[in-house]
């Protein structure tokens, strides 16, 4: 770990102006202070902004609610509004790391932490995500974890997130304040950013600009869940995830909302898996024709090609399970 | 005065049985449980020695070439450096258990990547760390080294080679047969505490304060490595946060701390860092296993083959003893085995938790179920019909083996009779089976003494350097004193975990608890040889009780017959023919049920029963805890432990506990433990064997022949993760 300054954020809007180059935000720490050690991040100054008033969960008037960038994994999982009205977003909170760590990861945090690639955290291996321009040691490497889906020929590394798969499919927006005060509303396409030939930049949010919120829209209607599938019953991140709501109507299928995980980059979502299901009957070969769109352009590195198969098997496992039990 | 016992014939006084105090086989508390669960025990790096400064290990980041340190100089000058030290005397990987001498040293070479190379010392360890990281590590004239042990070559190991009776002939014969190939990845120990020693010097003595499982083998490998004599060394290690085999022989971490302590004159401590733990400490080796089986129409073995491939650094000489049990657990007059070691430069391959059977008993136990279901008989009725009478090579008898007990009683426990058919059952989307393994590893008795004081205010000591890594030493060393001699629990302080006690035969092979208890009953008895000798009277009518004498008719309080003086003798046991006369051996016998996902191939364990018989049980408590532990490993090696290593330089690619997968909580249902009794008088006067493994030993194969049961996949490359269930589903 490099030595560095430590501030305290004075205000909410001193705070992206406290953050010039250089500095990062500190939020539950759970994920910078790992990568600090490693001297993998080595911000100069770091901002602690914990102290601010970013922890407050409030209803908004559009029946949605504005989730403070500081509330913890366990709150916002454990809220008695988010477990009934948008129970997937419990369910991935839950299904993510440990009891210890949901208390302490936010929300802002839980969104913007890195990948877990290995080559990322090993300094001695050549990653262009960590140091432009160096290669990427996973393409050829151990790359179980990584993505096969919007990877480009200089990053494979997913995102690890479950929380952020769940905001996916719920269509949340970011909330952010810039250094020269202005705010913008950001949903997660946006805020995320495929690699490219710029795996290092990996959302579009500018140096010192701070997330204050995550705005959920109304709860959707459907059944909704959260598939974490893994490599141990818990404390593992997601080989493939699906958080899928799904309504039904007279046996057919009013309206689908899938975003996957463990797959890509960023929270992945795909409008032509969805178009296909919507105002079908459910049938095992719909699924399946679902997850060829899904898959389409899927892309195994050798040790991930089991994630085509996988995901196919737990989109069609996922979907069965929410248009059956609605239908019953 | 020694009470000094070669263990050259059967003990078949059992003494302990018509001992009165009681405490022997209690399921009692651990004495030391309360500090470890208030944080008050004090672990390795855990102690404030006055003026001590902080070192970090660094690595190499390769696995050749020579080492040249390019920026040392600017290192040396960062805020708070005291030194950056590159010593030809630092190993260059931990020494294997019970070396006695030092491991190969040397750190101007890279033998594997991530190896430990230089120590960077500074005053805080913050500022050591960071300086440790600034260090620039170059390797000149690195090669391309061989990584891969599929391609690697490889050495036979002659003296685990067998060849008895005619295999292939066998196998032409049989009326049914298996051939098949098994792969398991390397393990890492991964204990909780990561290694960390901290050395001080007062002059020419040096004490260390370590983590370690082995201490007089420990100090004098440390003493080897540095070039002094052992007389000099103390080491200290009375609590150790898990083993597992990785501190069963010094490591790194241990010589650089005293080296960098010697140069600067002050105490330093050194931490491994947690992905050094796993580069740089000892792995299991990867093991690739060939079984055949040759069985007649009745399903009794004629034919026994096991070839095994492991692998190792170049220079080592530990080998993965995969074929351990193989040897005896079932019979088949004609029998084939070799064991085959390749050399390649990933880290060091030695002891971690059961070598050899934690594998090999898994692998053939996998083999036996594949012969089951070929030959349509239940997998229990076929291990009962293959226990042989007496041991199918050497011909001599067992010592103790109520293997047919375990299979029988374990499988009425757990209602094996319920068994479903190969993917007759599920439960939604669960497909539901059931899988068993016997269990089974040798049983070993080292050297070791204690010293027993009794003391004139009718309380006991025992002392020995005996390692506690977690296990219940201290709770059964004390039990064994207060049985013997007659003295509550509490009346007994055991202290250990300190070379300038009497050495003692360390944690390890299972061995610890007989060997070190023997010790500590041969001085007890000497002390009760002389209370009778006080009294006048002969010492098999002394009955000792809660601090009492009694004999011949009257009792006396133990502080009046001791009349203001102590009692102290030593206990020193060691093996004799009776290793040698019998084969001796724990036995037992696993069932799992399993729940397979019909989508994602993720399995859980539902439930698992282990029924073992290790001879007798000293505290029935301790003892069922190490057959949890062994099972939870068993579960880990079945469904989620590998070291992932980088195919292009054989790094270790999941170098930490989020991605090193350990079973969690949530992966271990409820676990039954039955302990069978039993009495070994071969193995020691205490009658016990070890027990500590035994719960490991083919704890695996009951879980993947589970899947097979659940789903009719065969997963033959260990860990059945979901990747090759879905494979097959
Ligand atoms: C062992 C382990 C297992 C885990 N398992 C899982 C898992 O299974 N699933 C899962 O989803 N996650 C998992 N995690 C990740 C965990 O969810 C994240 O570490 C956590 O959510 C990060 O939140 P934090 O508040 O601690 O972020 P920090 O570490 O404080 O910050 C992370 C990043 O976000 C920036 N940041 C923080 N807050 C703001 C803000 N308001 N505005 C702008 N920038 C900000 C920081 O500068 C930093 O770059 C695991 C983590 C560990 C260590
Ligand atoms: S996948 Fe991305 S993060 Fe991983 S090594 Fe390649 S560039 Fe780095």
């Amino acid at each position: 770990m490099r030595p560095f300054d430590y501030r305290r954020a004075e205000s909410i809007e001193a705070a992206p102006r406290q953050a010039a180059a250089g500095a990062a935000f500190i939020a539950g720490g759970t994920n910078l202070l790992d990568l600090m050690k490693l001297e993998v991040m080595a911000p100069e100054t770091l901002i602690d902004i914990n102290r601010l008033e970013l922890n407050q969960m409030e209803d908004t008037a559009d029946n949605g609610l504005r989730i403070g960038a500081l509330v913890t994994n366990s709150d916002l999982a454990n809220d008695l509004r988010v477990r009934r009205n948008w129970p997937v977003l419990s369910r991935a909170l839950l299904s993510g790391a440990s009891g210890q760590l949901r208390n302490k990861a936010t929300t802002g945090g839980n969104l913007l932490q890195r990948t877990r690639c290995h080559y990322f955290q090993d300094r001695t291996m050549p990653c262009n995500k960590r140091e432009p321009d160096s290669g990427c040691a996973a393409r050829e490497g151990v790359n179980r974890g990584l993505a096969v889906l919007g990877t480009s020929e200089h990053c494979i590394a997913t995102h690890p997130s479950d929380m952020a798969v769940a905001m996916r499919v719920l269509g949340a927006d970011v909330e952010t304040l810039k250094e020269d005060g202005t705010t913008r509303r950001l949903d997660l396409d946006e805020l995320y950013l495929l690699p490219g030939d710029r795996p290092d930049r990996e959302t579009v949010l500018e140096p010192g600009e701070l997330i204050t919120a995550v705005l959920l829209p109304p709860p959707i209607g459907g059944r909704q869940t959260y598939r974490k599938v893994r490599d141990r019953a818990s404390y593992a991140f997601a080989l493939v995830s699906v958080a899928g709501i799904v309504a039904m109507q007279e046996g057919r299928i009013a309206a689908a909302n899938l975003a996957f995980g463990g797959l890509a980059p960023k929270p992945w979502r795909d409008p032509g898996v969805e178009d296909v299901l919507v105002g079908e009957t459910p049938s095992e070969a719909l699924f399946n024709e679902a997850a060829d769109i899904l898959l389409s352009e899927a892309q195994g590195f050798g040790g991930n090609d089991f994630k085509l198969p996988l995901a196919r098997r737990t989109l069609v496992s996922v979907v069965s399970e929410l248009t059956q039990e609605t239908q019953s | 005065m020694t009470e000094y016992l070669k263990m050259d014939a059967p003990a078949t006084e059992r003494r302990l049985d018509d001992m009165a105090q009681g405490l022997v086989g209690a399921p009692l508390d651990r004495p030391e449980g309360p500090l470890k669960v208030t944080g008050s025990a004090t672990y390795a790096d855990e102690w404030q020695i006055d003026g001590m400064v902080h070192g970090v290990m660094v690595r190499a980041p390769g696995n050749s070439g020579r080492v040249v340190l390019t920026n040392s100089d600017a290192v040396a000058e960062m805020p708070g450096v005291l030194a950056v030290i590159q010593d030809d005397r630092l190993l260059r990987n931990p020494a294997q258990g019970t070396a006695d001498a030092a491991p190969i040293q040397g750190a101007r070479h890279a033998a594997y990547h991530g190896q430990l190379i230089a120590v960077v010392v500074a005053e805080t360890f913050e500022q050591a760390r960071h300086a440790a990281q600034s260090l620039q590590v170059t390797l000149e004239d690195a090669e391309m080294v061989p990584v891969d042990p599929a391609t690697a070559a490889t050495e036979p190991r002659e003296n685990q080679a067998l060849d008895q009776g005619d295999l292939e002939a066998a196998m032409q014969q049989a009326a049914c047969r298996v051939d098949v190939v098994y792969t398991t990845p390397s393990h890492s120990s991964s204990a909780m505490e990561p290694h960390a020693s901290i050395a001080s010097w007062d002059g020419e003595e040096l004490t260390l304060r370590g983590s370690y499982q082995m201490l007089k083998y420990n100090r004098n490998e440390l003493a080897d490595s540095l070039g002094v004599h052992p007389d000099r060394v103390r080491i200290v290690s009375p609590y150790v946060g898990g083993g597992f085999g990785s501190k069963l022989g010094l490591a790194p971490e241990a010589v650089a701390a005293s080296i960098a302590a010697k140069q600067l004159g002050r105490p330093v401590s050194v931490a491994l860092q947690r992905p050094q733990v796993y580069e740089a400490t000892m792995r299991r080796s990867e093991t690739r296993q060939r079984v055949r089986l040759a069985a007649d129409a009745a399903g009794r073995l004629i034919g026994l083959g096991h070839d095994a491939r492991v692998s190792n650094l170049p220079g080592e000489t530990f080998a993965e003893p995969v074929l351990q049990a193989s040897h005896f657990l079932y019979a088949g007059a004609n029998r084939k085995m070799s064991l085959e070691l390749a050399r390649l430069h990933r880290l060091c391959a030695g002891s971690v938790r059961a070598p050899g059977e934690a594998v090999g008993v898994t692998v053939l136990e996998n083999a036996m179920d594949e012969l089951a279901q070929e030959m349509g008989i239940d997998p229990v009725e076929l291990r009962l019909r293959n226990i042989p009478d007496e041991d199918p090579e050497s011909g001599k008898a067992f010592s103790s083996r109520r293997f047919r007990d375990a299979l029988e009683s374990g499988a009425e426990a757990f209602g094996w009779a319920d068994r479903p058919g190969v993917k007759e059952r599920r439960e939604g989307e669960w497909l539901i089976g059931y899988g068993m393994a016997s269990a089974a590893r040798i049983n070993v008795l080292k050297e070791s003494e204690a010293r027993v004081t009794l003391l004139p205010d009718g309380t006991a000591r025992v002392e020995t350097d005996m390692t506690d890594i977690g296990t219940g030493t201290y709770a059964i060393l004390g039990q064994i004193a207060g049985e013997m001699l007659g003295l509550p629990y509490e009346k007994v302080d055991v202290r250990l975990g300190d070379t300038t006690l009497p050495p003692a035969a360390g944690s390890g092979g299972s061995w610890g608890a007989s060997s070190s208890g023997t010790s500590v009953y041969l001085a007890c008895e000497a002390i009760r040889r002389q209370l009778a000798e006080r009294l006048d009277v002969s010492e098999p009518d002394l009955m000792l009780k809660d601090g009492c004498v009694t004999y011949a008719n009257q009792t006396k309080s133990l502080t009046e017959v001791l009349g203001g003086d102590e009692i102290a003798k030593l206990g020193h046991v060691v093996p004799g023919e009776t290793s040698k006369a019998v084969r001796q051996a724990t036995f037992g016998a696993y069932f799992a049920e399993v729940a397979v996902h019909a989508a994602s191939g993720e399995t859980r364990v539902r439930r698992m029963h282990g029924s073992f018989a290790a001879g007798r049980i000293l505290n029935a408590k301790t003892a069922r805890s190490q057959c949890l532990g062994g099972m939870t490993f068993g579960i880990g090696i079945a469904l989620t432990e590998e070291m992932a290593f980088d195919p292009r330089d054989g790094h270790v690619t999941n170098s930490n506990l989020a991605e090193y997968h350990i079973p969690v909580n949530a992966d271990v249902p409820q676990l039954t433990v039955e302990l069978l009794e039993e009495r070994d008088d071969w193995a020691s006067p205490l009658q016990a064997k070890g027990i500590g493994e035994l719960g490991i030993c083919g704890a695996a194969a009951a879980i993947t022949n589970a899947i097979y049961n659940a789903t009719g996949v065969r997963v033959r490359d260990y860990p059945a993760t979901l990747d090759k269930v879905i494979a097959g589903l």
